[in-house]
């Protein structure tokens, strides 16, 4: 489940290859994930992968996190979207499911509502 | 086109609309021969050149210059990008930005606004961009974020306005940008030219930096803060571009094709946009392969481990301060010619220097 940063030019990458990398944030189960409101996801012909379209940057998405963020679409809680993809997948996906929307919440692409 | 071709396309374009612009700024990136580039594409020839990029797999397409807004058709180019799937992104001194303009960007479907901000006050400002533009800017700006646009602010850091970062960032704030990009000037065109009165010393460096750090905690889930060091004091160079000719591509206003902005200066054929294919370019012309992957690097380059991690640097860095573009970027402190980059960073250090020199602005136009 690992996602491919793309950044848009080297200084970019420079600073962030230079800026100490911060500890991913605690992912809630029971927070409703969410596309930033500034990130699209679509499907990319040329590479046949989900890409994600944000300011400054493209992060191309294997299958598995392309299932995962089809699922976060702010009404599933956390939990929903790994019991839901543990059905598809046949296996405990928790803790994936958990890295992998903390990397995206760490880069602004996913926003996780703590309410109710 | 098989597997390999398909994943080595470039995921961004960087469409230099005009090198027209209201604003003078000496770190200005565009080339020193403006007048080279006043036959400026016409809309039907840069809608052919989105369509050709879309097709070839590119994602994002930058709307840039100079001053995009110059181009009266820039409604429609944004609406041909949007069209085409790209993520549209209008990279702005915001002169021009009016209300009704920005109805017609929004409308078209641009998604993302870049905002140039020179300091944080008029006088540093208005003095740095060559014309009265601060007011006018913090209008704009609040216009984009009227509309609901995500908003970058773009700072240039250099001698000059370094030292008022943190009040650069506290109007940042003000002005609620999701992203502020804080980029020390690049040694290209206009830059290179004022390069002595641009390079800040390295306590100027020290300094911004603890306060970037700061406020990066402080901001931390509200704004992102990218932070670029001037390369010339790295230990080793940027990874240009992410690789020549790997992720990226340049189109200047004359059609000319180019791996980054900068490339027009090196002794490469001209590729052009307006006599072949996107992908062809892309593919086989020189200008693009002259440089690609690692099989041009000489030593110390060729052998080295950061071979694939920074790619031997910038080489129009290298053909700039050396005359020859496949040399290691003297930036590295590994490359026979660092001594060129540590002369011009002795000098910035250096307690007698006068504090400011002039500055020799851009034109507006060729």
């Amino acid at each position: 489940m690992e996602t491919s940063p793309v950044p848009n030019d080297g200084a970019a990458a420079d600073a962030a290859a230079a800026a100490p990398r911060p500890t991913p944030p605690a992912i809630p189960p029971s927070g409703h994930p969410a596309l930033s409101r500034h990130v699209r996801m679509r499907f990319d012909r040329t590479r046949e992968r989900y890409v994600l379209l944000g300011p400054e940057s493209v992060i191309v998405l294997n299958p598995t996190g392309a299932d995962i963020l089809g699922l976060c679409d702010g009404r599933r809680t956390v939990s929903d979207v790994a019991a839901e993809l543990q059905m598809r997948y046949d296996r405990v996906v928790d803790d994936e499911v958990a890295a992998f929307l903390a990397r995206l919440v760490a880069k602004r692409c996913v926003e996780i509502d703590d309410g109710p | 086109m098989d597997r390999d071709a398909r994943m080595n396309r470039p995921f961004g374009l960087l469409a230099e609309l005009t090198y027209r612009c209201p604003l003078a700024c000496a770190y200005c990136s565009n080339p020193l021969e403006l007048a080279a580039y006043n036959d400026e594409m016409s809309t039907a020839e840069w809608q052919r050149v989105f369509t050709e990029a879309a097709e070839m797999g590119v994602l994002q397409c930058h709307l840039s210059g100079g001053e995009p807004l110059l181009r009266r058709d820039l409604v429609d180019l944004v609406r041909t990008a949007a069209e085409l799937g790209m993520y549209t992104n209008l990279v702005t001194s915001a002169i021009g930005l009016s209300r009704s303009r920005a109805e017609g960007l929004k409308e078209a479907g641009l998604d993302h606004v870049q905002v140039s901000v020179q300091a944080d006050e008029p006088a540093t400002s208005d003095r740095i961009a060559g014309i009265p533009s601060f007011e006018r800017k913090l209008k704009a700006v609040g216009v984009v974020k009227d509309l609901g646009w995500p908003l970058t602010i773009n700072v240039v850091l250099h001698r000059q306005n370094i030292d008022r970062i943190a009040e650069i960032i506290a109007l940042v704030e003000e002005l609620d940008a999701d992203r502020v990009e804080l980029a020390n000037t690049q040694y290209y065109g206009w830059a290179l030219r004022n390069r002595a009165a641009l390079l800040p010393s390295r306590e100027q460096l020290a300094g911004a930096e603890e306060i970037v750090r700061a406020a990066r905690e402080r901001l931390a889930g509200r704004m992102e803060v990218v932070h670029v060091l001037p390369d010339y004091y790295s230990q080793y160079p940027k990874p240009c571009m992410g690789g020549w000719a790997a992720r990226q591509l340049t189109v200047a206003p004359n059609g000319d094709a180019l791996p980054c902005p900068a490339a027009q200066t090196l002794p490469l054929p001209r590729a052009s946009v307006r006599e072949d294919s996107l992908e062809r370019i892309w593919d086989d012309s020189p200008m693009f392969t002259a440089f690609r992957g690692t099989g041009w690097m000489k030593d110390p380059c060729r052998t080295c481990d950061r071979r694939e991690i920074d790619f031997g640097g910038c080489r129009c860095q290298a053909f700039q301060l050396t005359g020859d573009a496949a040399r290691t970027d003297p930036v590295c402190h590994l490359s026979p010619d660092h001594a060129i980059v540590a002369e011009v960073v002795e000098a910035a250090n250096a307690g007698t220097r006068r504090d400011e020199e002039a500055l020799v602005p851009r034109p507006h136009r060729g």
